[in-house]
């Protein structure tokens, strides 16, 4: 079975060997489950803390009283949506790690799994966990504020939701990366890259307000375009039609990012193989 | 004083590194660490490059059972890593099966299995959750992992009910005896032991040992490193010593007793003898030397 072979491997068995990922990803959540409250309750007392800036700016009327409603919402959603993308790239970023921790590194990687298969799986786990803590986080924190969604058009959210979660898996296999070349501080390094897309993606603050280069770095981030596009249906309740824009813009940022990225992963592989990083200490 | 022998190849093997009639072929592989492009020039002077394994070479017939001692640090593990697919190797080639680990390792994967020191796990799931997942990502369903691992978990000699238990909450012989089971469950065709009974109580050793000889029986060509002179004799149809990265002897033990006996009776000769004969010093010895050189290399990073 040469490599272009196994890329070859029937769909079926694609399929089970990435569920073999998703899998054991389930089962450990399920033995962690008090981080995962821990996580659940950092994410609700994130997000409340963060959308009661909108309520401050209605007592000071730094805010028109008509406005206070969209503030609101820009924030929630803002908040929701970083809780989204961040649970993506952390759980990318342990792809490594967490084999480290756990010393089963070496045994994972010498299994007979298509690297892009074994990233796949790790993924497609990643996205579900995302999407079900940030649902979470979104039921807890509701009740506190008086939102409207009335407006809202939740299919083309969704497809803007749908279409930009791809790219981001392309991202997180790239901060994946970072742990492998990295043994020691690589997770830390991970965290910068979060930290600029934070910035630069107009997660609490329109990208308008910021620098003019740190724009030009925000029409890099695909954060930005799955941003704009979920605030634009659930505030403005624009269609599909209306977001066609966007969605091309993230799905080109998905054609290229994970294939980009899963070439970069398997260069960095051969690296940390030529130099002996894939072991449990660096 | 260290001797050089001659290397005698198993019958029906030949010294073509690429027959693809061998197990395994290691064919003159050097390992070097710490001394690589872009490292070699930031670190100058600060990091002294060191060579893991050093020229090494051997073939290994199907069903046999080959043993490698040699102190800590003797390049044992570098050797089994890069068999594992997990290290290139700088120079020379490695074939298992006639299949190629560095330049395609998928094809390599599926025939080789391993089992370290460290049993590794996923210590908060249990043993069957662990093998569940190492069992899918070979191939298997899970129905056919879970009466596999079953069926391996008690010929190792543990209870069934442990078999759900997390990880953390078995002692060290039983977590190494689910990474035995690990290892075999896949039916590999080369089994990588690497120090497979080291840290473990007398009774556990003994179950490890007596289904490796089990396995054996089953046609499974494994390579087993370790440093227990007495395993390797028990286990070994020949055995390599290893110190500082070179294959330095290589024979059956009995072949190699012989050779270092000279005038005495072979039976007075142990193989710590031999070893000392081959290498010029005990494994005590080789064991101190590296400490002090792992310092060395810590002090100089």
């Amino acid at each position: 079975m040469s490599t272009a072979d196994t890329y070859a491997l029937p769909r079926p068995r694609r399929v089970a060997l990435g569920w073999a990922f998703v899998e054991r990803q389930t089962n450990l959540w399920k033995r962690y489950w008090l981080w995962e409250v821990v996580w659940l309750v950092y994410g609700v007392v994130n997000t409340l803390a963060i959308t009661f800036i909108a309520r401050e700016a209605a007592n000071t009327g730094t805010t028109p009283s008509g406005q206070v409603q969209r503030l609101t919402l820009f924030l929630l959603i803002g908040t929701l949506v970083w809780a989204y993308l961040s649970a993506v790239l952390d759980d990318m970023a342990l792809v490594i790690t967490w084999e480290r921790w756990e010393g089963t590194i070496e045994h994972t990687l010498m299994a007979p799994v298509p690297r892009a298969v074994h990233l796949v799986g790790m993924s497609v786990f990643g996205l579900l966990h995302a999407l079900l803590r940030t649902l979470l986080i979104l039921v807890c924190s509701v009740p506190f504020f008086s939102v409207d969604f009335g407006h809202a058009n939740w299919l083309a959210a969704a497809a803007v939701i749908a279409v930009g979660s791809v790219s981001l898996i392309g991202l997180g296999i790239l901060t994946g990366i970072l742990p492998m070349l990295y043994p020691e501080r690589g997770e830390q390094m991970s965290f910068m890259v979060q930290a600029v897309v934070l910035l630069v993606s107009g997660v609490y603050y329109g990208v308008n307000v910021l620098p003019g280069w740190l724009q030009e770095a925000a029409a890099a981030s695909p954060a930005t375009y799955l941003l704009r596009g979920i605030r634009s249906s659930v505030l403005d309740g624009t269609g599909l039609g209306g977001q066609a824009h966007t969605l091309i813009v993230l799905a080109i940022f998905g054609v290229f990012l994970v294939p980009g990225s899963l070439v970069a992963f398997t260069a960095a592989e051969r690296w940390a193989r030529r130099t002996g990083r894939l072991k449990r200490q660096g | 004083m260290s001797t050089s022998m001659t290397v005698r190849q198993p019958a029906g093997l030949n010294n073509d590194p690429y027959d693809a009639s061998a197990a395994l072929v290691v064919d003159h592989v050097v390992k070097e660490f710490g001394a690589t492009g872009l490292d070699r020039w930031l670190r100058r002077g600060r990091r002294t490059p060191y060579r893991a394994v050093d020229d090494v070479s051997f073939v290994v017939a199907p069903g046999e059972i080959y043993g490698v001692i040699g102190a800590n640090g003797s390049g044992k593990s570098t050797l089994i890593r890069i068999i594992s697919t997990l290290l290139l190797p700088d120079s020379g080639s490695v074939r298992v099966f006639g299949r190629d680990p560095v330049a395609d390792p998928l094809s390599v994967r599926p025939l080789i299995n391993r089992v370290s020191a460290d049993p590794s796990f996923f210590r908060p799931m249990s043993p069957m959750e662990n093998l569940l997942f190492f069992g899918r990502a070979y191939g298997l369903t899970g129905d056919e992992t879970r009466r596999r691992s079953l069926e391996l978990l008690l010929e190792l000699g543990m209870d069934e009910r442990r078999a759900n238990e997390p990880m953390l909450r078995l002692s060290r012989g039983q977590q190494q005896k689910v990474a035995v089971a690990r290892a075999f469950l896949t039916r590999p065709r080369l089994m990588l032991l690497d120090e497979p009974t080291t840290g473990l109580d007398p009774r556990s050793k003994r179950d490890v040992q007596r289904f490796v000889a089990d396995v054996r029986a089953q046609g499974v060509t494994i390579l087993l490193t370790t440093h227990d002179m007495e395993e390797a004799e028990l286990l070994c149809e020949r055995i390599a010593f290893l110190a500082g990265g070179r294959l330095v002897a290589e024979g059956t033990p009995l072949h190699l007793r012989e050779t270092v006996a000279g005038e005495r009776a072979v039976d007075d000769v142990d193989m710590e003898a031999v070893f000392m004969h081959f290498t010029g010093r005990s494994l005590e010895d080789d064991e101190e030397e590296e400490r002090t050189e792992a310092q060395q290399r810590k002090d100089a990073q």
